[in-house]
């Protein structure tokens, strides 16, 4: 009994040692691990961006290809045994018209199977842009017909297939909040550093500019911004242009964080020292101030990732962002906006989950990043 | 404080003529001017105009001069309630959204006592019952809150009103008010309509007011003078409230003011999705048509409302804050 304890009196000794000559970095990290929640978003959304670089694998048929005859058709469940044997299938939709409405129900026919395979041949595509490829994770075997595919979550009006189209959305709506933040970064981190480190009268105009910035609704902006875009740009072209108009009004937050910890480390012992031993500005900027300011910019840009995958979900949403080639979960999402296809064709709305996913997956990291930010408060 | 009023004034004049300014450049951004649409309008129509009429017309509009005297021009038209003319709806912009005004600035107004009403109360029970039930499931609704974009709530409960109570959701008037003229009736109407889309437009507001009124509560219950009126024997609950959540409340009147702004943008895009009589459906339909005038006009409205919003926030704020006043001095 009184050896255990005489262990554990070391062991707390250790610790208290290891934490006393434990670098800044170190004691973010285990501070951060403490938050299971954060740390499990942290892969999650790890492994989320992981899969965008391989979502036409994932895709079971040509996001593009729209065929009109298999429009709206309800989500097929994979059945995975046949008869007790494990024969992987989804039961042929068959369509029949309503003699009175004109309205188009599917029903699934259990006679028809269409087979499931793993690790198939489909549609063909460039992987990256650069390497043809067709092998696809699940997928219908050759001689099938168009309607005979498999809808894991449906298909839109013109027949596409909502699954694939999901799995490609998340490539531009995931990627938009990094390069936005990109943008927010550079001019929050440079606005509030001037701001924060000179003082004064420089100070006093940019926190006018942020405190206006921040009076003026953002979406009707955004909105009368966007639709000046002219149609005959690229998606390349419209993509950036979205990102920079998110981000023109987005980055108040980071400079606010950043001048408020450049106030209160100016007035720090180590900077004086540095000032008294002649260092330049140059030096006292990027070797004494900025390290201690790196977590609470990641923890900012944690959280600013969300508001701009909402923001351009919401301006595509309303026809306003990304145009019809291209797809992100905002322009998936047009398809819903009159209460009869929300209440019809209700997986129409399925699009919502990953967006609402990944926001609060960034929100509970931003949220332990934030408080591993700062390890020497309490 | 005089002196700290006219200074939020002046910043409300300038931020008004920055607004303006932006408004103006939207309305600019389009190719073409307002006299080629008119052409384009007046050919849709079968009839033309010869390449000197046009240019006279040019003249007549000022569009000749350099883009500063035009912005002067359209600034000094403003100032006396001319917001200029639609091209869509061929009337002046006034006439177009004046029935719309009033439901833009209710829905912002009861969505913001509405954010107050409920996470002013919660805030607080988070607070003073940190890490109990409650307060978990409080943090987890706001985080919700957070994530969900305003139109996925409002599409949810378009959803909801339909496949369960059979109602459609959206509008905010019965048929019979929808072009009637303003009466206690009509006003009764419209706040049966209204709080659907008011309790859409709060959800997301609350959620980072909650962890406002909370962060700031749980800072005040550890200071010395709560002890001190605990050990006086003041009843807690009375403590409570009499002491730091009064000054717990002081930053969530200072938030109100950038909520308001955010408020009115939710409410564009709410008000699309439930096809409110609000200014965010002729906005967007504006702006799809580019009619230029008409969009540009909307976004001053909405700028100068804000920003009125804001100044009165900031003088809320002097009358409950008396501190304010020593640091105007």
């Amino acid at each position: 009994m009184s050896s255990e304890s005489n262990i554990e009196k070391v062991d707390n000794i250790n610790s208290e040692e290891r934490v006393s000559v434990a670098s800044q970095g170190q004691l973010i990290w285990w501070r951060f691990r403490k938050h299971k929640l954060a740390v499990f978003s942290a892969i999650l959304l790890l492994l989320l961006y992981l899969t965008t670089l391989f979502a036409e694998f994932f895709a079971t048929s040509d996001p593009l290809e729209s065929e009109a005859f298999r429009g709206l058709i309800q989500p097929q469940p994979i059945h995975f045994f046949d008869e007790g044997k494990l024969s992987p299938h989804v039961c042929a939709m068959e369509g029949t018209r309503d003699p009175y409405t004109y309205k188009k129900t599917y029903k699934p026919n259990c006679d028809k199977k269409t087979p499931v395979e793993f690790f198939t041949k489909g549609y063909e595509y460039e992987w990256l842009g650069l390497i043809p490829m067709d092998r696809h994770l699940i997928g219908v075997p050759e001689g099938y017909l168009a309607e005979e595919h498999i809808f894991l979550l449906g298909t839109d009006i013109q027949g596409r297939d909502m699954w694939s189209r999901i799995w490609v959305a998340s490539r531009l709506s995931l990627s938009i909040g990094l390069v936005g933040v990109t943008l927010t970064l550079i001019f929050g981190i440079s606005l509030g550093g001037i701001s924060g480190f000179y003082g004064g009268f420089i100070d006093t105009i940019i926190q006018r500019i942020i405190e206006i910035i921040r009076a003026v609704p953002t979406i009707p902006l955004w909105m009368a911004l966007s639709a000046a875009m002219p149609f005959s740009w690229s998606i390349v072209q419209i993509y950036f242009s979205i990102t920079l108009i998110i981000s023109l009004f987005a980055w108040t937050d980071l400079a606010r964080v950043v001048r408020g910890r450049f106030l209160s480390l100016r007035e720090e012992d180590f900077v004086t020292a540095a000032v008294l031993s002649g260092a330049n500005e140059r030096r006292i900027i990027f070797r004494h101030v900025m390290p201690s300011l790196y977590s609470h910019i990641i923890a900012a840009v944690s959280l600013a990732i969300p508001l701009m995958i909402i923001s351009e979900t919401a301006l595509s949403f309303l026809g306003l962002g990304l145009q019809a080639p291209a797809i992100s979960w905002g322009t998936l999402l047009q398809g819903t906006q009159n209460v009869q296809s929300v209440a019809l064709y209700k997986w129409l709305m399925i699009p919502a989950f990953p967006v609402v996913g990944s926001i609060l997956l960034f929100n509970f990291l931003g949220d332990g990043l934030r408080d591993a930010a700062d390890p020497y408060s309490d | 404080m005089a002196l700290y009023i006219g200074k939020r004034v002046l910043y409300g004049f300038i931020a008004i003529w920055i607004i303006s300014i932006l408004s103006f450049i939207i309305i600019q951004l389009p190719p073409g001017d307002y006299v080629s649409s008119y052409i384009a309008n007046l050919a849709a129509q079968g009839s033309s105009l010869d390449q000197a009429e046009a240019e006279n017309l040019r003249i007549f509009y000022g569009l000749d001069k350099p883009w500063h005297i035009q912005y002067l021009k359209w600034a000094s038209r403003i100032v006396t309630g001319d917001l200029g003319y639609s091209f869509e709806w061929e009337k002046p912009v006034m006439s177009v959204i004046q029935g719309r005004i009033l439901t833009t600035v209710l829905l912002a107004l009861f969505a913001l006592v509405f954010t107050w009403l409920f996470a002013i109360p919660i805030g607080i029970y988070s607070a003073v019952h940190k890490y109990s039930i409650g307060d978990y499931l409080a943090t987890f609704l706001g985080f919700l809150g957070l994530a969900i974009p305003d139109f996925l709530i409002a599409l949810i409960a378009m959803w909801f009103g339909y496949s369960i109570f059979g109602w459609s959701v959206g509008g905010l008037f019965s048929p019979e008010f929808g072009t009637a003229p303003w009466s206690i009736a009509k006003f009764l109407d419209l706040m049966k309509h209204l709080w659907v889309p008011v309790i859409i437009l709060g959800t997301a507001g609350m959620a980072a007011m909650i962890r406002v009124v909370r962060a700031n509560l749980l800072d005040e219950l550890s200071k010395p003078y709560v002890v001190t009126a605990r050990a006086k024997g003041i009843s807690e609950w009375k403590l409570i409230m009499k002491y730091p959540v009064r000054m717990a409340l002081n930053p969530v009147i200072s938030m109100s003011a950038y909520l308001l702004p955010y408020l009115i943008s939710g409410s564009v895009i709410v008000s699309v999705v439930l096809s409110l009589p609000t200014l965010g459906p002729t906005l967007l339909k504006s702006l799809l048509s580019q009619d230029s005038y008409l969009a540009g006009g909307i976004i001053f409205l909405i700028g100068i409302f804000t920003i009125l919003g804001t100044l009165i926030s900031d003088l809320l704020l002097l009358w409950i804050d008396p501190r304010i006043k020593f640091e105007a001095r």
